[in-house]
């Protein structure tokens, strides 16, 4: 199999951010190779059935197989220097089998028949080693065969095309203007990852899928040496389901926000951005520090994303309700006996969550999983109530559906599908409401934008959120930026606590880019929509402490 | 050709890629691993697999233009092939100002982490050593849910300046979270070896059987600042983001704790109790590592803080030019200095206090300060007049372990334990603090 490697983001301004490291699957390529084609449907088919006619003369009542080109191109630079480009092409066959009601899988790089057939044969003899322990069969809800068929991210321009030397320009661009309005040091960074994956099973699906994700983002530190202090601005940028396009700042996609503050809804306009964080990033170094106490909190898209990420997407994954994340990630407050009740009220009337496969430029929208179940939209929480949850094939039955959710998905040929979060996002209100008039009616309250410091428990009751940018709201208006901010919150009482949610126009996705769940760990990437959100009354608490 | 290559195999296949060469300078690393993992939740097998890699590292440079390629067939055609790729990627690469040309031939001294029994582990004893430990759970009405994972590995470099490095090395780590079936208890172990030998999972299971038991029937306890005695599996999440953040860049640059007003940092000052003494040693008999860095640089016992004082920051070869120090890279492993008192000692000498078995998600909140947030996990105990009284509600806290080691009360004996954070092993003692800062409950089990 291929070299999983870790790029350590220590000290490249990431680290805090997003966990330790960066994973890289492959090995490192020229980018002409990237662009280079895969193999085509036809030849794919060939391969696949290689797998399928294998298992079953061995003994296997069902199989898939996943036939993955996985690529990635991740630039890193700070101030003037490129730091490092990673060009990365991962390629190779997972089979997955079930015999004697058990699932048994293996992955092989050799694409050849004969080691397509031999690991189709390992995947069976793991499985009938594993049904000896096994005490319940595997029970897979019905999927009919969708035939030949084709996906694509809808992308205008493809990522990989674009020369290496325009995206290094632009992220120098990036720091240069971010050390001339302020910064004292400056990290940028661009990631792009294209999964080519042909999925075939013995349901009768051939299914072929060109995904495209993007992510550009930095951080500014400012610093103030004198007195020892030093702050961080990172990038509101969001991670998307989209070509290089999502680069071209469209003046039509920006939002103007309070303050002067601007979101970027399907366009982002990275410079705009960064002078912005420099400015911003020196005005925390003498921002008030908050009184600690509770506050109306009105929440920007680009931060609540990561709140619904936490206490509405991991909770509601089936897996961890049933017990199999107990190990690691954990388990769920919101139990089966709980939605079993139909009254479960998880928020307030207002609260409206859907998961979703299908939003054109999320990270989540692909045409099918990666178990062949065909992408759609389903509600989560309705009017405030736990209606459903996230399902894969092998577990939809124990909620009474009789067709999977769609949410199985592997980051890598060579390791094993299992349940991975959908889009998971909060409905906009359906009465005319900017953010501004929504300011308007907050006595005491705090704006929050950006994703900062995250922690919440292994049931998903108690969490703590920080953020990028903090602004004191006092009678009705921003009064000043303030800084030291922390919001600590039990999920039930937080989503009850929602009062009002801005409207359409407001609408915007936040992204996990590297989402970690499972052991081995294994990566993914999703999608949180919501338009700006007002909670009532939530306990804030002041992070600033003395050393010395 | 083994996936596992000895001294000897892997020196001649590096020799071999060299001879390939026409950059100026070359240095190729080279990997090969087998990784066997079973997992089990609900009381039964979930999934297992085996990770086989190997790969082959050319760096080539002309002048300061570096470029890297991969690989991970051995023939020869593959291996002129991917010398020639990095070749052209460094021709094609802008100049890195930072790159500082490949090492002189180092003297290192010798590794000692590999073991057979962990290297000759099979499905079956994977099996073995889970089964053991599924028999505890099963016949209590307890849900177990665990994660075995064995590492046979090797790592070997070489360059065109006559340097050559070789260290293999086995790992073994042990988890399992046992859960009452009503869901009111849960308890916890983690443990990790270099020797399968060293590994006994039904006594480590029964550890977290006996936390989960006695976690159930949890009573409220008002947040606040109490004395805390933190197990190692809880201290050491804490500890390893000072360790995390010992680079001296970073602290020179103004950006880090290690920084300090005026532009300086805080090397030479003492910031925490003068009993906290944390070393790394690639030789140490409980948690060898590899007697070389990333990049060849030999690795020696070193102190980074003595007895509370500042006494190494790490240096690249590049920060150390530009400072004129000696550069020193970051430690393979981290070792603290533990005292002699036993956790039923602290235990009994607690008057009032909270015991921590285990603490979760913990996240950065103010890297001026190292302030960190998380939670208790699988087991808190409340202590009164020495004694155990009764399970306590999970707690969320805020607070920086330069803080939590400056309220120092007492120190156990160090032992080996793995980060449930960043999988990594050090050797951590229990320890006893003063006014730890609980911030609110949380009520999950």
């Amino acid at each position: 199999m291929k070299r999983r490697d870790f790029i350590q983001l220590s000290g490249m301004g990431l680290g805090a951010m997003m966990g330790a490291s960066i994973p890289v699957l492959g090995n490192s390529v020229s980018v002409e190779r990237l662009l280079e084609p895969a193999a085509d449907a036809a030849q794919k088919k060939k391969m696949a059935d290689v797998a399928l006619n294998a298992a079953r003369s061995k003994g296997a009542t069902y199989t898939d197989v996943r036939i993955g080109r996985y690529l990635q191109q991740f630039l890193f630079t700070r101030e003037k220097n490129v730091q490092n480009i990673v060009n990365a092409e991962s390629y190779g066959v997972g089979i997955r089998v079930i015999v004697n009601g058990t699932w048994g899988f293996a992955a092989t790089s050799d694409v050849s028949t004969a080691g397509i057939a031999k690991c189709a044969e390992t995947a069976v003899a793991i499985a009938k080693a594993n049904s000896k322990i096994q005490t319940e069969p595997v029970v897979l809800a019905p999927q009919k065969g969708v035939g030949e068929v084709v996906w694509n991210t809808p992308i205008k321009k493809n990522a990989f095309e674009i020369p290496v030397q325009d995206k290094i320009d632009l992220l120098l661009k990036v720091n240069s203007e971010a050390l001339k309005n302020g910064a004292g040091f400056v990290t940028s960074n661009m990631f792009f990852v294209n999964e080519q994956k042909y999925f075939a099973s013995t349901d009768g699906s051939y299914i072929d899928q060109d995904v495209h994700r993007i992510w550009p983002t930095f951080t500014v530190t400012a610093i103030d040496k004198a007195a020892g202090k030093f702050k961080t601005r990172d990038a509101i940028s969001s991670p998307m389901g989209m070509g290089y396009e999502y680069l071209d700042g469209l003046a039509s996609e920006k939002i103007a926000g309070p303050n002067g503050l601007v979101g970027y809804r399907n366009s982002y306009d990275m410079v705009e951005d960064v002078i912005f964080a420099a400015k911003q990033a020196k005005e925390k170094l003498t921002a008030k520090s908050v009184q600690a106490g509770k506050y109306d909190l009105v929440l920007d898209p680009n931060h609540l994303g990561l709140t619904i990420h936490e206490s509405v997407g991991h909770p509601t994954e089936l897996d961890r309700v049933l017990g199999y994340e107990a190990n690691y990630a954990g388990t769920s407050f919101a139990t089966l006996d709980k939605w079993k009740t139909k009254a479960f009220n998880y928020g307030s009337k207002e609260v409206n969550i859907v998961a979703d496969k299908t939003q054109p430029h999320t990270l989540g929208a692909v045409g099918y999983d990666d178990e062949g179940v065909p992408c759609k939209q389903w509600d989560i929480i309705k009017d405030g109530i736990l209606v459903n949850y996230q399902a894969t094939r092998d577990q939809v039955n124990i909620l009474g559906e009789t067709a999977s959710h769609g949410c199985c998905y592997a980051d890598n040929w060579n390791s094993v599908q299992f349940q991975r979060m959908p889009n998971i996002s909060l409905l906009p209100g359906k009465e005319k409401l900017s953010v501004q008039d929504m300011i308007k009616g907050v006595e005491k309250g705090i704006y929050i934008v950006g994703r900062g410091s995250y922690s919440i428990d292994q049931q998903r009751y108690n969490f703590q959120f920080g953020g990028q940018l903090f602004y004191e709201i006092k009678n009705g208006q921003i009064s000043e930026m303030i800084d030291d901010v922390a919001y600590q919150s039990n999920t039930q009482e937080f989503w009850n606590s929602c009062a009002q949610i801005c409207d359409k126009d407001d609408y915007r996705t936040f992204g996990s880019f590297f989402d970690g769940k499972g052991q081995p760990s294994q990566v993914s990437a999703v999608s949180h929509g919501s338009s700006t959100t007002r909670f009532n009354g939530v306990n804030v608490i002041n992070t600033g402490r003395k050393i010395g | 050709m083994s996936v596992i290559l000895t001294e000897a195999e892997a020196k001649a296949l590096l020799q071999k890629v060299l001879k390939y060469s026409k950059a100026d300078e070359c240095e190729v690393n080279l990997l090969g691993e087998l990784r066997g993992n079973l997992r089990y939740a609900r009381n039964e097998v979930s999934t297992s697999g085996l990770l086989i890699n190997q790969n082959l590292s050319v760096q080539s440079s002309f002048g300061k233009k570096v470029g890297v390629a991969t690989i991970d067939e051995f023939d020869d055609a593959s291996i002129e092939k991917v010398v020639r790729r990095s070749e052209e990627l460094a021709k094609l690469a802008p100049e890195n100002p930072e790159y500082m040309g490949v090492l002189e031939p180092q003297t290192y001294l010798k590794g000692s982490g590999y073991f057979e029994s962990t290297a000759k582990m099979t499905p079956e004893s994977r099996a073995d050593a889970v089964a053991k430990s599924l028999g505890l759970s099963k016949g209590q009405n307890l849900q177990a849910a665990g994660f075995l994972e064995n590492r046979n590995g090797y790592t070997a470099m070489i360059n065109s300046k006559g340097l050559f490095a070789y260290y293999a090395n086995t790992n073994v780590n042990f988890s399992l979270t046992v859960r009452t079936d009503d869901g009111t208890g849960s308890g916890y172990v983690i443990k990790g070896y270099n020797d399968f030998n060293k590994l006994d999972t039904a006594k480590a299971s029964s550890i977290a059987v006996q936390k989960s038991l006695g976690s159930k029937g949890a009573k409220a306890l008002e947040p606040g600042k109490y004395t805390v005695i933190l197990e190692p599996t809880a201290a050491v999440v804490l500890l390893e983001n000072i360790y995390f953040d010992m680079d001296a860049r970073g602290a020179d640059e103004g950006r880090t704790f290690f920084s300090k007003p005026g532009g300086k940092t805080k090397l030479g000052e003492k910031i925490v109790d003068e009993r906290v003494t944390f070393y790394s040693d690639p030789q140490h008999p409980d948690l060898p590592a590899s007697p070389w860095s990333g990049d060849g640089q030999a690795q020696g016992k070193t102190k980074w803080i003595e007895k509370g004082v500042v006494k190494n920051l790490s240096y690249s070869r590049y920060w150390a030019a530009q400072k004129g120090v000696k550069p020193l890279p970051g430690p393979n492993n981290m070792i603290m200095e533990g005292g002699t008192a036993t956790l039923e000692e602290m235990i009994k000498s607690t008057k009032r206090g909270i015991l921590v078995t285990k603490l979760w998600y913990i996240r950065p909140v103010d890297p001026q300060t190292l302030l960190l947030t998380g939670l208790t996990r699988d087991g808190t105990f409340y202590i009164e007049d020495g004694k155990i009284k009764h399970p306590i509600k999970n707690f969320r806290f805020n607070e920086s372990p330069i803080i939590m080691l400056n309220n120092l009360e007492t120190l156990g004996v160090s032992e080996r334990v793995v980060s449930t954070e960043s999988d990594q092993s050090y050797m951590v003692p229990p320890m006893k603090i003063r006014e730890f800062t609980f911030s609110s409950l949380s009520d999950a089990v």
